[in-house]
């Protein structure tokens, strides 16, 4: 981005698709096992990247884009519906 | 706050900040001290914050408040906003922007009653740029610049209780919260955005970095914190305190310790003094506060 580009006021506004995709961080991925899912929210709420939303079933959904594999969601679930695997 | 920040993996600080700005639906002016967050969620030329956000240096985040509450007042008078739209201002700022560097910009904005809530998150050191000791870092830790070894066991200075020092500023809410009791978190922060005037909350933020634990931990950590009595959720309003969790039998302190790395220095021979003086401090600083809440 050149200086000319900048908007005036020096405001940066929030823009998702600019966002670092920080996906690419991960080394561990967690998978939801929409099953035992019970959409109690709790790795909603803990998951530091806000990447965890409810689908339309109100179970946990993760966003595999910005996911960094950090694993909180799968320690804080208290059905275990949260497994972390090989990031393939 | 939005996804696509850069904080570390399984860093609570984001969590912090949304249970905060969620317990409000008033507008909200986000003000950041240097800090963790600020570097994290504001990588040039993104920005993580769907909110009005300014950042101010490491020492000025109690200042910059107060700026933009005067400047709402000033507006208002001229009514270019109108009398009944509460507007909340916010500032999120680390241990070592609060603790060290930012107390004189705190405690001015303390003493003229500025109507704002200041949020300090506190991860025990400076974080940031790589774990060096602040004020805030507790007894005993190993850190860049307290390392243990043959001639030291890390910091040799206890913490400084800020608490303390925010009450005596005659304001009319504090509280120590923890990321790990997210609901008591989000329910402090309710309470102290329904009022006016200056607002503290003190939250603990274990970092996975280097307090030295795996990245999916930072939940369990902090529940230890508190369970160990080591970091008491409790609250004070209007001169009275209150304890928010309290268990009859507190887990040993040990099993908070031995979960970091930072800590690891104190499981070889010659650590069990340092542990006893920790120990120590611990029980004092719960004695205390257990009277001060019957009172």
């Amino acid at each position: 981005m050149a200086w000319k580009e900048i908007e005036e006021g020096a405001i940066i506004k929030h823009d998702i698709k600019k966002s670092p995709k920080t996906g690419d961080w991960r080394y561990m991925k967690p998978v939801v096992d929409k099953k035992t899912c019970i959409g109690c929210g709790q790795c909603f709420s803990y998951c530091p990247e806000a990447c965890i939303d409810f689908d339309g079933e109100r179970k946990a959904d993760i966003d595999y884009d910005f996911c960094k594999g950090c694993g909180v969601c799968a320690t804080v679930c208290p059905q275990h519906a949260i497994k972390m695997g090989k990031n393939i | 706050m939005a996804p696509g920040h850069s904080t570390c993996a399984g860093c609570g600080i984001p969590a912090i900040a949304r249970t905060v700005l969620a317990a409000t639906d008033d507008p909200v002016i986000v003000v950041n001290a240097t800090g963790c967050l600020e570097v994290t969620s504001t990588l040039y030329p993104c920005s993580a914050w769907k909110i009005p956000w300014i950042h101010s240096a490491f020492e000025n985040g109690g200042a910059t408040a107060a700026g933009i509450d005067g400047a709402i007042k000033a507006l208002r008078k001229r009514g270019k906003i109108s009398k009944e739209k509460r507007i909340q201002i916010v500032v999120f700022a680390g241990d070592g922007g609060t603790y060290d560097i930012g107390l004189q910009s705190l405690s001015g904005a303390l003493e003229r009653q500025h109507d704002f809530l200041y949020v300090c998150y506190d991860n025990e050191a400076y974080m940031n740029t790589g774990g060096q000791r602040s004020g805030a870092t507790p007894y005993g830790a190993d850190t860049e610049t307290t390392p243990a070894g043959k001639h030291s066991f890390g910091k040799c200075e206890k913490r400084k209780d800020l608490m303390s020092i925010v009450i005596a500023h005659h304001i009319k809410y504090a509280a120590q919260a923890n990321v790990a009791f997210l609901a008591d978190l989000a329910k402090k922060a309710k309470k102290a955005l329904e009022m006016e005037g200056p607002r503290f909350l003190l939250v603990l933020q274990p970092c996975t970095n280097l307090w030295k634990f795996p990245t999916s931990q930072y939940v369990n950590i902090g529940k230890l914190a508190t369970e160990t009595n080591f970091w008491p959720l409790w609250e004070y309003l209007d001169g009275k305190y209150k304890i928010n969790w309290a268990t009859e039998n507190p887990k040993p302190l040990e099993e908070f310790l031995k979960t970091q790395g930072r800590f690891k220095h104190l499981s070889k021979p010659g650590g069990e003094k340092v542990i006893a003086e920790m120990k120590k401090e611990v029980e004092e600083n719960w004695k205390r506060l257990v009277d001060l809440a019957d009172v």
